[in-house]
């Protein structure tokens, strides 16, 4: 019976159908969902992984010892893992290999819009790109078979709509597939010699994937008799289809690397006139231009954002997709995310703005910590940086400088990638101080186990990294262990480290609110003995508010973390006990 | 031809959960469906939108402007953010709650006064006080399940058809609260 599978969803399904072994992520939005959802079968072998790299290296290890493997990620993690990438494409490992990327136009959940096709182009490996659930599913079971046929590993490239849309998926037959005995081929090893030679067929390959695609299921042509046609892939497809129905021919492309020739110029010579419809970069335009063929895209339709119906409409139609109502002429107040109620990063942020430091970001829940009030944010740039450019930042201003400037990082991002700069600020006598704000969790991709948290993906209890002794073992012999909601003492501690002078660090200690384990006890109230002071307004809690001067908390929303009471100097919030 | 139903909320309310049950239902119908919904980032406390599409065949998961048949809102200021996403016939139910943003909490932005009067003005508005609903079924956090109840009055699925997708999709602990909750909405005036 047909069922409602998120894509990610139906990415793991078509993996387990293809009998996939090996399964190892990082989670990243929009991709997390396809590792989680492997959980559900026990037969595969699934972990998160400490980062991008090392998953796609556990893989490529499971690939060339015969077993069918996956690693999937969001597409700046495809920049953490293009090293192994780029010369797995050369060892073409045996068994089925596939690289699962998510993009994210529109930036739902992303730093940058980066378009992973210029890696499959780059690294010379087969990319698929899916539209819907269903191809989700069909797409990542054919991926193995065709890794396995081409000697390549394979991209499966979605998007955050095509990732996060459900969509009916009828689930098929389970492949058993059992691993031969590993036999060694020393010609896998990597130095010039060999990879001269790997070369040689990762482009007499490319030569046949190119036959491939000229005549397989996975390109198809929809002839509606237009003189108008449209090459399109993935979920612009999708749009293209509500914007333009049958008025138009279709060249829906499911391999976008390579791409074929002779298909792409036959489509053509059907049509007067040829649009490119593509989300982002002009990928297949390029291609089309270099083939000789006229088409029409980046001139009428944006390289930034997501793509809608209704653009394509008023594009190749000239109308507008539907007719709507007039919005109001009030000015409506933005609705931004906000850390949650009883978040333990509040009590640090609250902190960081009340002294006024420079604050070197990173990527996770605490990103919001630079949003109002608490805007204690200088900038950030990608997974684990907030210790190397906070690094940066004092060579290029001088010592004095770091007592001005702290990094934050969550517990994740610091084993995923902080660990290398604290390295870097120890060995290179540094006096940096880093906050570690560990929460016992990966908190916004939505509760993964990490390394830290002593549990694996399955549940299972593990060794767990103790922060404390990692960073100690690298060389800080400042290491504080903080309460995040005690802001005397984070205040009080973040003054004597930035003053040290060598490298600190704080271990801000507290679990995210969300988790099942957390539980306060009581709500919070507002008593008379409020002076109106507003400094509870400055932590940016959702359940607190001011009308007219008067504080109050929504029970709704408050969850009884207490930091309120941490900061009030009246002694006003008190907790409810019965409520 | 294929209808739009557009859930809009804040970030915690239940959407996701809501268009997995309105999914169940669609789905036990017959129809193709497609749901679209966000993770991450946006889901922390800030506006929220899912879409569901139910059809005969369904291409695009997103609605657009000027597409929805129905507009459940959990929260006023969410409704008025999404009003032109209605079509001209179509529906605005609204959870009459008023949720303060953080522009609102530090003083930046004011909520705005008489916003569902404003909205009455130019669309068909059906209030409904499912907070007040969700806390009679036992929890103020079933609100968007009272909102399925209300909604199913609108919509042409039987009513055993939505139990059944209320037992696929609620964690069976909780399960008999949320069917109150969708019998005070469906019950509802």
């Amino acid at each position: 019976m047909k069922q409602l599978f998120l894509g990610n969803a139906a990415v793991a399904r078509g993996a387990y159908e293809a009998g996939v072994r090996v399964v190892s992520s990082y989670p990243g939005t929009p991709s997390t969902e396809i590792t989680e959802e492997m959980v559900r079968y026990s037969e595969v072998d699934v972990e998160w992984a400490p980062n991008e790299k090392v998953a796609a290296e556990v893989a490529v290890g499971a690939s060339l010892a015969n077993g069918r493997a996956m690693s999937c990620m969001k597409h700046v993690g495809l920049n953490v893992m293009a090293d192994p990438v780029f010369t797995a494409s050369y060892l073409a490992p045996p068994g089925g290999l596939v690289f699962c990327v998510a993009d994210d136009p529109g930036m739902h959940s992303s730093q940058n819009e980066q378009d992973s096709r210029h890696y499959a182009k780059a690294a010379k490996i087969m990319m698929l790109e899916p539209s819907d659930a269903e191809e989700c599913r069909d797409f990542a079971r054919d991926a193995f078979e065709l890794s396995e046929k081409f000697h390549t590993p394979v991209f499966l490239r979605l998007s955050t709509r095509v990732s996060h849309s459900q969509g009916l998926v009828e689930p098929g037959e389970v492949q058993v597939h059992v691993p031969g005995p590993y036999v060694k081929n020393a010609q896998r090893v990597a130095v010039p010699v060999n990879s001269r030679k790997m070369h040689v067929e990762v482009e007499k390959r490319t030569k046949e994937e190119v036959c491939f695609a000229e005549n397989c299921a996975y390109n198809r042509i929809e002839n509606h008799g237009s003189r108008i046609g449209v090459i399109t892939s993935g979920i612009s497809y999708m749009y293209a289809r509500e914007a333009l129905g049958d008025q138009v021919n279709y060249l829906k492309l499911g391999i976008v690397y390579p791409l074929p020739e002779k298909l792409i110029r036959s489509f053509a010579a059907q049509c007067e006139c040829v649009y490119v419809i593509e989300e982002l970069d002009p990928f297949l335009e390029e291609h089309c231009r270099a083939l000789g063929v006229d088409v029409r895209g980046k001139e009428l339709f944006t390289p930034i954002g997501e793509y809608n119906a209704d653009m394509i409409s008023r594009v190749v139609l000239g109308r507008p997709l539907a007719e709507h109502v007039q919005p109001l002429e009030t000015r409506l107040p933005a609705r931004p995310p906000v850390m949650c109620a009883g978040c333990p990063h509040r009590g640090v942020f609250y902190v960081l703005a009340k002294l006024g430091l420079h604050v070197a970001g990173d990527i996770g829940c605490y990103t919001l910590g630079a949003n109002a009030p608490l805007n204690s944010m200088d900038f950030n740039l990608c997974m684990g940086a907030s210790i190397g450019t906070a690094f940066g930042m004092v060579k290029a201003q001088g010592r004095e400088f770091g007592k001005k400037v702290v990094s934050v990082i969550g517990d994740s991002t610091f084993i995923h990638s902080g660990i290398t700069g604290l390295i870097d600020i120890v060995y290179n006598q540094g006096n940096n101080t880093i906050l570690i704000l560990d929460n016992s969790t990966t908190g916004m991709t939505g509760h993964q186990d990490n390394p830290t948290t002593g549990r694996t993906i399955r549940g299972i209890p593990t060794r767990q990294v103790d922060l404390e002794l990692l960073c100690k073992a690298v060389g800080v012999t400042r290491v504080k262990i903080v309460d995040p909601f005690d802001v005397e003492l984070m205040e009080k501690t973040l003054r004597e480290e930035l003053e040290a002078d060598e490298p600190s660090v704080i271990i801000s200690q507290r679990p995210c609110a969300l988790l099942k384990s957390v539980r306060y006890q009581g709500k919070f109230r507002v008593t008379e003995d409020c002076r109106k002071c507003r400094r509870c307004m400055k932590l940016g809690c959702p359940a607190i508010t001011c009308r007219n001067g008067v504080v109050s908390i929504d029970p709704l929303q408050c969850v009884g973390c207490g930091l309120c009471e941490h900061v009030c100097p009246f002694g006003a919030m008190v907790r409810e006990e019965n409520t | 031809m294929t209808k739009n139903i557009m859930i809009a909320g804040v970030g915690g309310q239940g959407t996701l959960l809501t268009s997995r049950i309105l999914g169940a239902a669609l789905i036990a119908q017959g129809y193709d469906v497609k749901v679209s919904e966000v993770h991450g980032m946006s889901q922390r406390g800030g506006s929220v939108i899912t879409y569901v599409r139910y059809g005969e065949e369904v291409f695009s998961p997103v609605i657009e402007e000027g597409q929805a048949d129905v507009i459940l809102a959990f929260e006023e200021l969410e409704a008025a953010r999404v009003l032109t996403y209605l079509n001209k016939e179509g529906k605005l139910l609204v959870n009459m709650q008023k949720l303060d943003p953080m522009p609102v909490i530090t003083g930046a932005a004011e909520y705005p006064d008489d916003l569902i009067w404003q909205i009455s003005q130019s669309v068909c508005v059906m209030p409904v006080n499912a907070l007040q609903l969700a806390e009679q079924a036992g929890s103020s956090k079933c609100v968007n399940v009272v909102m399925i109840g209300r909604l199913a009055q609108e919509l042409e699925i039987p009513y055993d058809t939505w139990i059944q997708a209320l037992r696929q999709t609620v964690p069976e602990k909780f399960l008999e609260l949320n069917l109150r909750a969708f019998e005070l909405g469906f019950r509802q005036e």
